[in-house]
């Protein structure tokens, strides 16, 4: 059965064309789905579980969704809700839609997929070879399982069907994969699996695929041979090039994508103009694999606190590189004999911005810069240690001078105090799959589904 | 010598996950893609984002004039070592490499 979804943006809460998605809903399709996060932004959002966008972005573009939705009447999908899709950003994002039922008078049915892992399941998984590693993979072991703060396994497109079975009106998931909210529906009408992965994949980021990404909205219509993909914003237009040029977006392999349960091929796509706007997409494989989900695991690697200091004068300036490193040598005795910390017992680093700070070791060209700032950045295994670190080389970054018979020199310092504690550095500790039975049998095997209704029936 | 930038449309990069980092250099034309292909060698690559050889996957993409690479990312993202969170600043090192 054809099946339409109407995708309002890359993600929740960068902003979307109002008059496109007006355009989107009058195209009446069967549902609406949008992504809410990605780990492109870093660790600190999984391994806090905390949404990297505001909450009033946040709630200021779901309200017009959920209008949407009204008006549409068909089911409202997000997910990988609040950036990292944990327990805890799922149940912030339905703290939001009831503050919105009420203020909006909606009454709504939510069902929430939660994806969070129990550590003890995924240590216990591991022990019987059920967790596998990527490639490239962080070392682990039950012991370091236990340690992360968060773990969270991706949904597919069985667990969002699931969630889509319970009638309900809005679906807020946990972590999800990018494609699973947009290819669950046509996948379960029966459309084509390629190009229901295919079109899930192209839509994912809303009109990146077209030739104007900052609208948004893209409507994507399913069916039995493929899909069809037109951007909703008048001055946007879809493009055989424009839409085959998304597949690199992100992607190690533009040419294969894998999911729960299988992979996507397009190696035997064919892109084709409809006309000026549109693009249809044909040739598409879906070859089913053993079911496995991805896990994302994040762990607090120490505790940090920075300081910053600008070298203007042109002696320092041109000589920064030899002065960070007599600086460091000096520093670290100092800590030694004052705190009796060794180097391997915090790390310290200082990044030359005007100088190599963005590439480090890969920079391969040298200028002669007006300015160097200084970045320092210590690592420690408690905020008081580094906190501590912080103060006792702060007036050494102020004042440490390149050779023993000049004057004590003073930088330029941006702010009081010189040192910020920067709590928990949480890393990235899994690139990991977990083998799960056949989802036919109990899709929500490593999920959680919960009903509630919120609203003033009223009020309806 | 040229450099890549001034034969090509654009060059960008980007994080694929937390573990990798992909490349793209729009070539814009199909002479300028047949160039690239012919001129720029895996091995010139590596050498500049110091990977092994056999760590990088290379996609000749004649269809968009496209040359894709994708490579562990040196540090993963957002740990103790990592300076660009979005891996977006290795995009230069190839924009600025001479075309010989």
């Amino acid at each position: 059965m054809p099946t339409r979804v109407l995708v309002p943006s890359g993600v929740l809460g960068l902003g979307f064309d109002r008059e496109a998605l007006a355009r989107g809903v009058a195209a009446k399709p069967d549902i609406i789905a949008i992504d809410g996060g990605s780990t492109d932004s870093g660790p600190f959002s999984l391994g806090a579980g905390e949404s990297k966008y505001s909450r009033a972005a946040t709630k200021s573009e779901w309200r017009q969704l959920m209008r949407a939705r009204a008006e549409a009447g068909v089911p409202l999908v997000i997910g990988t809700a609040g950036t990292c899709g944990t327990d805890a950003t799922v149940d912030w994002m339905v703290a939001i839609t009831r503050e919105l039922a009420e203020e909006l008078g909606q009454t709504v049915k939510i069902a929430k997929l939660y994806s969070s892992q129990p550590k003890e399941r995924i240590a216990s998984a591991l022990r019987e070879g059920r967790v596998m590693p990527l490639e490239p993979a962080p070392a682990i072991d039950a012991g370091k399982v236990l340690e992360m703060t968060n773990i969270v396994a991706l949904a597919g497109a069985e667990q969002v069907q699931a969630a889509l079975a319970t009638g309900a009106d809005i679906v807020i998931c946990g972590r999800t994969t990018d494609t699973a909210t947009i290819a669950a529906l046509p996948l379960l009408r029966g459309d084509h699996a390629g190009g229901a992965w295919h079109g899930a994949k192209i839509a994912e980021c809303g009109a990146l695929c077209s030739t104007n990404p900052t609208s948004g909205v893209i409507l994507v219509d399913f069916d039995e041979t493929g899909f069809t993909v037109e951007p909703m914003a008048k001055s946007a237009r879809c493009t055989p090039h424009s839409v085959s040029a998304h597949m690199l977006y992100e992607n190690v392999d533009p040419f294969v994508l894998y999911e729960p349960g299988g992979r996507l091929d397009v190696r035997g796509a064919v892109y084709r103009a409809l006309d000026e706007r549109r693009v249809r997409v044909e040739g598409s494989e879906w070859i089913p694999g053993p079911y496995t989900v991805k896990l994302e695991g994040a762990r607090v690697a120490g505790y940090q606190t920075t300081i910053m200091a600008v070298l203007r004068n042109t002696h320092y300036a041109t000589h920064a590189r030899e002065w960070v490193a007599k600086l460091t040598t000096f520093l670290e005795g100092e800590i030694d004999s004052r705190m009796g910390l060794k180097p391997g017992d915090y790390h310290m680093d200082f990044r030359l911005i005007g100088v190599d700070s963005a590439l480090g070791a890969l920079e391969n060209r040298q200028g002669t810069p007006g300015e160097v700032g200084v970045l320092g950045v210590v690592t420690a295994p408690t905020q008081e240690t580094a906190a501590e670190i912080g103060k006792l080389i702060n007036p050494f970054v102020l004042h440490y001078p390149l050779t023993e018979d000049e004057e004590l020199p003073t930088f330029a310092f941006p702010y009081s105090p010189a040192t910020t504690d920067r709590g928990e550095l949480f890393e990235f500790a899994l690139n990991h799959i977990l083998a799960l039975d056949d989802p036919a049998d109990d899709p929500l095997a490593a999920f959680r589904l919960e009903l509630e209704e919120v609203g003033h029936a009223e009020l309806v | 010598m040229p450099s890549l930038s001034e034969k090509v449309l654009k060059v960008r990069s980007k994080n694929a996950g937390p573990f990798w980092v992909t490349i793209d250099i729009f070539c814009g034309s199909k002479p300028a893609f047949e160039e690239v292909c012919a001129k720029l060698k895996t091995e010139r690559v590596a050498e500049l984002y110091k990977a092994p050889l056999e760590t990088l996957k290379r996609f000749d993409i004649a269809d968009l004039n496209v040359v894709k690479f994708s490579l562990p990312r040196p540090v993963v993202q957002g740990s103790r070592e990592d300076r660009d969170m979005h891996g977006a600043g290795w995009a230069v090192l190839l924009e600025e490499a001479e075309l010989a």
